[in-house]
């Protein structure tokens, strides 16, 4: 046993550090360290500079143009670009659809798609809820009908992240109504662009605007945007899956946030001395971040297995559980820890260069809205209760 | 012992709940947040004519003072309709500041207007560095003349831009967090060099934080004894407490029916969430922490007022520990059973959310009265 990383893991560390000490601009880093809201310009612009890098997939084989870098490096990787600052990846092409295609998709699917997410020339979305389909997906309506050469899409997919900016969505459609729920479902590649697509924003809690309600309307979708054979979609999403809860966990964004809540109780002061003395604070503190230090281990344990090419399997529920739970306290720390300047709500201090009149300390404006927001992160991705089902059925085998 | 009310404090209660039925629905006070003065100045003037902003006003200016089991029973019912008006600020707690503070003349000038809905006063209080503690105020006031000049910086004070008079609390005399030299001033809003920057909160209320720079104020805005404020102030902000306690428990409830009522009739796998044993535990525990906190809002209830301070203190912090914990726990469980509706802004239940949170963050958080009950054991 070591859980240490090896010297070339080590050197592969130092070299990605020296990387993004030199390459992230530096306002993009300042609006993520300081919590502000991300626009859409540094996700697509951060892409481009990996992407020159050579670093664009870092979780795709080096034959579609990635790192081929092991779990591992992956890992390291993520993690460092967290602890810098960089606004993160979208996960929709490069964890989702991406692998999708290079596992199931033909060449033609391969060769137009995969590059263009690789040089953000594409933004992807993914389209798998409905208004009646959320932890039930199986029960899902939007349909598909085959006609000719195209298939004809009807249907709502809600809560789709980002869609407002999406090119494309990748949709889980029913193309067999006679068939059980998981039997009759397809996987189609549909044009955001295409007529009778339509993209209603959701406002959430905090006033933003992240998920979107996306109608489809006798949408004509060629037939060669079906990923893989017809009514076999649901075992490529189970397969995206796999890959959306790898680094689930979250750990390199979870010790950025634990950096700036210590750094926040150093700042702020109770009964005259620096928050971060208090005994009943720091012990809150401490057990958050002594949850962190197992989970990172933890973390490490299931990718060995899988760089072991043991296939990742219902461990990822543990991670994700642990890992949102573990977001979630930060962020109700960081309220805690700025007393009643949590409090004011100016939507327009959210964002980098806001110039009206300062209230309370800088830090403190995007907290509360935050920590509203990240009740989101039990919520998404299959729910912490229905990771709980997966625990019980597949681990427990209760 | 007994938890009974009276006919007349029933008849109040329904009355409330009738009003609120009627004019706070959830589309109505959305109406009302995105209003430029982000609360309604004709649903003030009708609690007016029910009294209800004179219950903390003595009898001889035309109140009902110190009826607090009537307060707070008018705070749950707030509480369920998620009411973004001044009652806690200017009908509880300024109006209990000046009945215990002020002058006959200043209470003769002032208490009449504020049982009539035409005068809002509250307390400007809080500053940045004093998070919680209720002794320091570095705010100064030092004499000129026959007056005082005020310096200093007041911190969130809920409900100031509405408010005609701040009843701001200025160090006289004594280091930082000295409970003596505290002094309550009286300044009227637009008085020369009181600046207000507005906000709304994150529950969707208005407060400003205070600039004084080099206010003067008359001899006569000195409200009380000279640095003798703190055991007014005090006692204030323990019935304040109490009712945000009883508020607390009144959002709590609903928030705990909404959660009920979504899983019932939300349909996954074939059957309503609520047939899920795992959702069925959660909702119990947050029943639990319901009932928990409504026994503590009746402690801080009965002690609220007592003369027994080291006893009121102790019984209001418990109680707000108590609804601390519950706001958390009942708030969160009741997005996260929501789903993805749940952190919409589309829902009732994203708003008791956030009132919950700020409830749990005002006049004093979980640790903070968590300190405050060991120190006041001892
Ligand atoms: C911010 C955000 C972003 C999202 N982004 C996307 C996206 O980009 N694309 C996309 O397709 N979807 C997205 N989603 C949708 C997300 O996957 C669903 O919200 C999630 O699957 C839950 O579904 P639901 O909201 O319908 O809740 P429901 O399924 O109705 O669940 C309500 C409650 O019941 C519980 N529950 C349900 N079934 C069980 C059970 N069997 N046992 C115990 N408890 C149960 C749930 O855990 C939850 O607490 C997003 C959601 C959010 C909030």
């Amino acid at each position: 046993m070591d859980l240490t990383f090896s010297p070339e893991e080590q050197a592969f560390r130092d070299e990605v550090r020296a990387f993004l000490t030199t390459s992230l601009p530096p306002a993009m880093r300042h609006r993520v360290l300081e919590g502000l809201l991300v626009p859409a310009a540094d996700t697509i612009a951060w892409q481009r500079i990996l992407h020159r890098k050579g670093w664009g997939g870092p979780n795709w084989p080096v034959e579609f143009g990635g790192t081929g870098w092991d779990p591992v490096r992956q890992f390291i990787f993520e993690e460092e670009c967290a602890a810098a600052g960089t606004p993160r990846l979208l996960p929709f092409g490069l964890k989702m659809v991406g692998p999708v295609i290079q596992a199931f998709g033909n060449a033609a699917q391969k060769a137009r798609f995969l590059p263009r997410i690789l040089s953000a020339e594409d933004w992807w979305c993914q389209g798998y809820s409905e208004p009646g389909s959320g932890s039930d997906l199986a029960s899902l309506r939007t349909e598909a009908v085959r006609e000719g050469d195209h298939y004809v899409v009807n249907g709502q997919k809600t809560w789709i992240t980002l869609a407002q900016h999406a090119d494309w969505i990748f949709c889980l459609v029913r193309t067999d109504k006679a068939a059980k729920a998981q039997a009759g479902i397809s996987f189609l590649l549909v044009d955001m662009h295409s007529p009778g697509v339509t993209v209603r924003p959701i406002v959430m809690l905090d006033g933003g605007v992240e998920v979107n309600e996306v109608w489809f309307e006798d949408v004509k979708v060629p037939v060669e945007n079906r990923v893989g054979e017809e009514n076999k979609g649901w075992t490529y999403a189970k397969f995206l899956l796999g890959h959306e809860r790898a680094n689930i966990a979250g750990i390199g964004g979870s010790k950025r946030e634990l950096a700036r809540l210590t750094r926040i109780a150093s700042l702020e002061r109770k009964n005259g001395r620096p928050l971060s003395e208090d005994p009943l604070f720091a012990a809150r503190l401490a057990q958050v971040e002594i949850d962190l230090i197992a989970l990172e281990i933890t973390n490490l344990r299931v990718l060995s297995a899988e760089a072991e090419k043991r296939t990742p399997g219902p461990e990822a529920s543990l991670l994700k559980i642990k890992g949102t739970e573990i977001q979630q306290a930060l962020t109700e720390l960081m309220v805690q820890a700025v007393g009643p300047y949590a409090l004011p709500f100016r939507i327009g201090a959210l964002e980098d260069g806001f110039q009206g009149p300062p209230v309370g300390p800088d830090y403190a404006a995007p907290l509360a809205a935050t920590y509203c927001n990240m009740r989101k992160a039990s919520i998404y991705g299959g729910s912490n209760e229905i990771q709980k089902n997966i625990i019980t059925q597949m681990i427990l085998a209760l | 012992m007994h938890f009974d009310l009276t006919d007349e404090q029933r008849a109040l209660s329904d009355m409330v709940a009738r009003f609120l039925a009627q004019e706070y629905a959830f589309e109505a006070r959305k109406k009302i947040l995105r209003s430029t003065e982000g609360w309604s100045r004709d649903t003030w003037a009708k609690m007016a004519e029910m009294g209800l902003l004179g219950l903390q006003v003595p009898e001889e200016q035309g109140g009902m003072a110190p009826a607090v089991v009537e307060t707070l029973l008018t705070m749950g019912a707030l509480g369920k309709a998620l009411v973004v008006e001044p009652y806690l600020s200017s009908a509880v707690m300024g109006t209990a500041l000046i009945r215990h503070l002020a002058s006959d003349s200043q209470k003769r000038e002032w208490l009449p207007a504020m049982a009539a809905g035409e005068l809002i006063a509250v307390p400007a209080h809080g500053e940045a560095g004093a998070r919680h503690e209720l002794s320091r105020v570095s705010t100064s006031a030092v004499r000129k003349g026959a007056g005082w000049v005020l310096s200093g910086r007041k911190a969130v004070v809920l409900h100031a831009p509405a408010a005609g008079l701040l009843l701001v609390t200025a160090r006289t005399s004594g280091p930082d967090d000295a409970e003596e030299g505290i002094s309550v001033f009286a300044v009227p809003a637009g008085t020369s060099g009181v600046e207000l920057v507005a906000y709304p909160t994150i529950d969707g209320q208005r407060a400003a934080d205070v600039i004084l720079d080099g206010v003067e104020v008359p001899a006569a805005s000195l409200v009380g004894p000279e640095g003798g404020a703190f055991p007014v102030l005090s006692a204030t902000f323990d019935l304040g407490v109490a009712a945000l306690c009883a508020e607390a428990v009144g959002v709590l409830q609903t928030t705990l029916d909404a959660t009920l009522e979504y899983t019932r009739t939300r349909k996954q796998f074939g059957v309503p969430i609520a047939r899920f044993q795992a959702l069925q535990h959660r909702m119990a525990d947050m029943l639990i922490h319901v009932e928990q906190a409504r026994s503590m809002s009746y402690l801080a209830a009965m002690h609220a007022i007592s003369g027994d301070v080291r006893e009121r203190r102790r019984s209001v912090s418990a109680a707000k520990v108590t609804i601390g914990n519950a706001c958390r726990f009942v708030g969160q469980q009741a997005v996260q059973l929501h789903g993805g509706m749940g952190v919409t802004d589309e829902m009732a239940v994203s708003h008791a959310f956030k009132r919950l949170l700020a409830i749990e963050l005002s006049l004093g958080d979980t640790e903070h009265h968590l300190e405050r009950f060991i120190m006041e054991s001892k």
